[in-house]
């Protein structure tokens, strides 16, 4: 089965996220900000990472590019989910190796197709 | 919404545009007229429907007729298709054009404009050698009319859309998204009634009309196919659904739903 690491400070948000990825039969782990990500990301690669932005502690951004600049890291498929709608910031995000970006508020389809154009399904 | 005044909108439906209204389904009716009552200033369904029975109203009748057209919204729908055509048929059709006469494209029911704007992004991404034209088409004015301006929500901009594609060719405006200013003059609208006759579109290279005609009746069908497939080029494309057949044409593809009109049709005419 496939794991899906749900990276998000917002326990409802994670509970909702679980409940459409086990829908689409992955494997949900959870983590509240990037620090306990990326602890959680050194003994287990996930297929998928649902990364919020805004966290407490380390954000979304400086855990993607901890995690793309880490040995094996470049091998999870990121998606962004997150209430910023920028499109600057959506473009910095994709610099910085996010292979797609959901704006939250989001629904089951708009994850099942984000996680298919990036790879995950 | 009673069953009298669903079959009087099922019978105007059929008549001018040749759709089948399936009776099972009076919620989808009640969803999408709910709508055009209130624009129109009526209290109820009911009483829109009324008044379209003793006015006898073209402008009302239409307006319950394009409502009830079918349309779908996401960008890239089926990305299947949106890869064989940007994969196989942009490139081959592009390369028989070459620079001596210009690619000529159609989405035929283009509903408020992501699938013929998914089809300009394509050939903004990979441009053909020579110029292009780019025609979307519906029956419903409306949507015609959202197409035309770009805008799209933030709920519309993730149905099929990928960030990247997002942050290339939008710019983030009030309350949503609008497509580049580029994009948009790349395509020609016209209003258009696939099962009456069709205006003048001329010959296309590749024509995209996905889920449509299994909506309409038999009759409106053919008419609509025969449209649909008189306009296309020697050579030329005719992408429809997965489940839908053109059998004027030659199965053209893998993916089910795509056909062609060979060359040869040209010497045998």
């Amino acid at each position: 089965m496939k794991v899906c690491l749900v990276v998000d400070d917002s326990r409802v948000i994670r509970k909702v996220a679980r409940r459409i990825l086990e829908d689409l039969d992955f494997e949900v782990a959870e983590a509240a900000d990037g620090a306990e990500a990326l602890s959680w990301c050194r003994t287990v690669t996930p297929h998928v990472i649902l990364l919020d932005w805004m966290m407490p502690g380390m954000d979304g951004l400086a855990f993607l590019r901890e995690l793309r600049a880490s040995p094996g890291g470049d091998a999870p498929r990121v998606v962004f989910c997150s209430g910023e709608n920028d499109l600057e910031r959506i473009r910095e995000a994709l610099a910085a190796g996010a292979d797609e970006y959901i704006m939250k508020p989001f629904d089951g389809d708009i994850m099942a197709s984000k996680l298919a154009m990036a790879g995950a399904l | 919404m009673n069953a009298r005044d669903l079959e009087l909108v099922a019978a105007l439906c059929t008549e001018r545009a040749g759709l089948l209204v399936d009776p099972e389904r009076g919620h989808l009716a009640e969803n999408r007229l709910g709508s055009v009552a209130r624009r129109e200033g009526f209290g109820s369904i009911e009483e829109l429907v009324d008044a379209i029975r003793h006015r006898d109203e073209e402008r009302l009748i239409w307006a319950v007729v394009e409502a009830m057209w079918p349309s779908e919204n996401g960008f890239f729908r089926d990305p299947e298709a949106f890869e064989l055509i940007a994969q196989k048929l942009l490139p081959q059709l592009a390369a028989a054009a070459g620079k001596t006469r210009p690619l000529r494209l159609w989405a035929a029911a283009c509903g408020g404009g992501q699938e013929v704007y998914s089809l300009a992004m394509l050939l903004a991404e990979e441009p053909p050698p020579g110029q292009f034209e780019l025609f979307g088409t519906d029956l419903c004015e409306r949507r015609l009319e959202k197409g035309q301006s770009g805008l799209y929500s933030q709920f519309e901009v993730q149905r099929g859309l990928s960030a990247h594609r997002l942050v290339r060719h939008f710019e983030g405006v009030e309350g949503g998204f609008a497509l580049s200013p580029r994009l948009r003059q790349s395509v020609r609208w016209r209003r258009a009634n696939l099962a009456e006759d069709l205006g003048r579109l001329g010959q296309l290279d590749l024509v995209v009309c996905r889920d449509l005609i299994s909506a309409l009746t038999i009759p409106a069908r053919e008419r609509a196919l025969a449209n649909l497939t008189g306009a296309l080029a020697p050579g030329g494309y005719l992408v429809l659904g997965r489940d839908e057949r053109a059998p004027g044409l030659a199965p053209a593809a893998a993916l089910p739903g795509c056909f062609t009109r060979p060359s040869a049709d040209r010497a045998a005419a």
